[in-house]
């Protein structure tokens, strides 16, 4: 049976990506596999009694290291923000390509923790910084320092001990290029070296704890149960910054959801399911209730959406014990079928990711296809015809080209860079100043005015005669082209009207990284937790790949 | 040292800021890349140059033809680079053109450098005492290293090559012989039992 892939139109809904959860190829998940017979050390660990100072990790295999340099410095409580425009951290952190030299963390120290006002070598790859949940981190300290654990529903009601606020690479603030390291076999897939650093920190964390905790009272302190870490993750506060990467990377976005696609439209043509993999999808199905039943948030928003969640996947289960017969053929197509008539889209999606658990054979091919070489897709073929650009228009934007924009809601917002932290924002152009200094994020608008100029003119004239006298669409005539190629590499909403959901957007690519627990604080910033229930770095070697769905 | 990513980001954000369009601005971003990717001085010749828009006005070069000539005003070299590289299919049909009073000439550059990899053929250069070949975007030759601000090119000379051998027919051969060394001769009996042997080839 042939199944074709899910239509790009329904796919690309923001709301639909909005609904997505971390799986098999989320980045994280494919960086331990990848690095799990590196070999781990800790080199350096040089800290006061209270945890500040610098610190050295690496993984090694042949003639490659990668080392995280991190550096633990005092910040009073007033200087302590998660916000993007905060210029003190507990602690930052870098990648360093290779071991670095006594020259190296000296240069290092100067410079990561300012972070973005810092400058960076090629010889960095990666940047990072991170703050305290001091509530967390102290109580922590307060117990294992008097020879206790600490109380467990604290923890788990955060799940982390600090989190980040960005995490920067490819380039950023003289960070190497991608193009210098792109050959490397080991990191042949997206954000693997910011997962590798996130990953480190969150190691960091515990060995910090369990030190100052051990200087606190070294008599009597022990060590943070290793259970208890594994179900402790990184914590990250993301906002907007996260939101343009998406349109401005469409053949990156394109390679992750086609990747995705191919593998629900594989295991929907999967004839007949071998028992064991279809009790592994059970059992990750059933074991997953505790990620839903823990996952809290404080917003309405997201609350009621792990609401309909639960709800859905309990039917689901439900129906599978009652009502459904694996040994039938193609069984996932039926519980596909299912979901689509009786689920929600948080839960088709939720369980479209828990579907690719048994199928390594299908998913680690995958993996390797989900980067991008996007310069090879920059110039727009001109010579080609203006009534080829228009059936593109025509049938790749078809529900966009029926979207009014001059209705004032469908053109209320406009996305700029701000001036202090460079960062992009959201506003509304009819209350806020400096719309007309808008980035070209409008591609809905865009794509209407680039369909209207052409809808008339001569169908034989050439992409280069028109391009001649309306350079202002040249950004959006490139993108018709490569959605051409490419067709999951557009987000089929309107990003300016007035009932955006920009999480929606940050959602989808945290989704990819493998977070887990979206906690919306607002429409436009969300908390999350990444390598919750991971494997720590010395059990690497041996895991349980299904940890996500393992939490305690 | 600033990163190509760094060059291309901001070189576009600036050309916004000079009046382009984005989507030219992000030609002119990949462009300076490729200039500092070269070794050539694309930001130092790009700053200068929005520097000088500010008080002066360049012609828009928007049709290419053999002879480009602008009697007042030099041409931008952004946008007669762009209609260059939009135009390129059409224009290797020209094989030699020529520009007069182009301005920041090696804004130019990595317009035709583009243009030689879509058309599959090596594009020369010539202004003043500097000459270029353009490989294909794959990289650029330079009798001349010009390593600072060139604010205009008085007459350029652009010739579209052929794809031609670089050597002689007995370079050539000389070497294919050299080659042959490496062969070992067969002998009659492992001959006759290679792939086709003992058939006719009309069954």
């Amino acid at each position: 049976m042939k199944i074709e892939l899910r239509n790009p139109n329904e796919v690309m809904k923001l709301s639909r990506l909005g609904s997505f959860h971390q799986s098999k190829l989320s980045f994280l998940r494919s960086f331990l596999s990848e690095f799990k017979d590196w070999e781990y050390k800790r080199d350096l660990f040089d800290l006061d009694n209270d945890g500040f100072g610098t610190a050295v990790y690496s993984f090694k295999k042949k003639e490659r290291i990668y080392s995280l340099v991190c550096f633990a410095n005092k910040i009073s409580d007033d200087e302590r923000s998660d916000r993007v425009i905060a210029t003190k951290w507990d602690a930052a952190f870098t990648l360093h390509d290779g071991s670095p030299t006594k020259e190296d963390i000296e240069r290092l120290k100067n410079e990561v923790p300012k972070q973005e006002v810092g400058r960076l070598s090629y010889k960095e790859l990666t940047l990072s910084r991170a703050n305290k949940s001091v509530r967390v981190f102290d109580h922590v300290v307060n117990n294992l320092s008097e020879g206790k654990q600490p109380d467990l529903d604290l923890l788990s009601s955060v799940g982390y001990l600090y989190r980040t606020t960005a995490v920067y690479g490819s380039g950023k603030f003289g960070l190497a290029d991608r193009f210098r390291i792109k050959n490397r076999e080991e990191i042949n897939g997206p954000f693997r070296l910011e997962m590798m650093l996130v990953y480190l920190v969150r190691q960091f964390t515990f060995d910090q704890v369990n030190h100052v905790a051990k200087c606190k009272n070294p008599t009597k302190a022990v060590s943070l149960d290793k259970a208890i870490c594994k179900n402790l993750g990184i914590g990250n506060s993301t906002g907007l910054g996260m939101a343009p990467f998406i349109v401005n990377h469409p053949t990156l976005l394109n390679n992750w959801i086609l990747t995705r696609e191919t593998a629900l439209k594989k295991i929907r043509e999967i004839q007949k399911v071998k028992p064991r993999d279809s009790l592994l999808f059970k059992d990750s199905l059933k074991k997953s209730l505790v990620n839903i039943t823990s996952w809290n948030t404080e917003s309405s928003y997201q609350q009621k959406k792990i609401k309909d969640l639960l709800k859905d996947v309990q039917k689901l289960i439900k129906f599978i014990e009652n009502d459904f017969n694996f040994d039938a053929d193609y069984p996932f197509n039926k519980i596909y079928l299912w979901l689509e008539q009786n689920a929600c889209a948080e839960c088709t999606e939720y369980v479209v990711s828990i579907m690719m658990e048994p199928f390594d054979n299908i998913i680690k091919p995958l993996i390797h296809q989900m980067s991008s070489d996007e310069d090879q897709y920059f110039n727009i073929p001109t010579s080609r015809k203006v009534h080829e650009l228009k059936k593109i228009l025509e049938d790749k934007y078809s529900e966009i080209l029926n979207i009014d924009f001059d209705k004032k809601e469908n053109n209320q917002k406009f996305w700029f860079i701000s001036k202090n932290k460079e960062e992009p924002r959201l506003a509304d152009r009819y209350i806020e100043q400096g719309s007309e200094l808008e980035q070209p994020l409008a591609i809905a608008r865009d794509i209407k005015k680039l369909y209207k100029r052409i809808e008339f003119l001569e169908k034989d004239s050439s992409i280069a005669e028109f391009l001649t006298n309306n350079s202002d669409l040249r950004h959006i005539v490139r993108r018709a082209f490569i959605i051409e190629k490419f067709p999951y590499s557009e987000i089929q909403d309107n990003t300016i009207s007035e009932s955006i959901v920009p999480i929606d957007m940050l959602r989808l690519k945290l989704s990819f990284f493998g977070a887990l627990k979206f906690d919306p604080r607002s429409d436009k910033w969300l908390r999350i937790c990444m390598f919750q229930g991971a494997p720590l770095p010395t059990d690497l070697k041996n895991y349980d790949d299904q940890w996500v769905y393992n939490l305690d | 040292m600033k990163s190509l990513s760094e060059i291309d980001t901001t070189s576009k954000r600036a050309s916004r800021a000079s009046g382009f369009s984005w989507g030219i601005a992000e030609e002119v971003g990949k462009n300076i890349r490729l200039l500092e990717l070269f070794g050539l001085p694309g930001v130092k010749n790009l700053t200068q140059y929005y520097l000088d828009r500010k008080s002066k006005k360049y012609e828009d070069l928007k049709i290419i033809n053999q002879k480009n000539i602008s009697n007042t005003l030099a041409f931008c070299p952004i946008i007669a680079g762009t209609s260059f590289l939009d135009q390129s299919k059409k224009i290797e049909d020209f094989k030699e053109l020529t520009f007069e009073n182009l301005a920041y000439p090696l804004l130019f550059l990595p317009f035709l450098s583009r243009s030689s990899e879509l058309i599959g053929k090596k594009i020369s250069l010539a202004f003043d005492k500097n000459q270029f070949l353009m490989n294909l975007n794959v990289n650029i030759l330079i009798n001349n290293y010009p390593g600072q601000i060139i604010p205009l090119a008085k007459k350029l000379e652009i010739k579209i090559l052929d794809n031609e051998d670089s050597f002689t027919e007995i370079e050539w051969k000389n070497l294919y012989t050299l080659s042959e060394e490496t062969f070992v001769e067969e002998t009659e009996s492992l001959k006759q039992s290679g792939a086709g042997a003992g058939l006719t080839d009309n069954d």
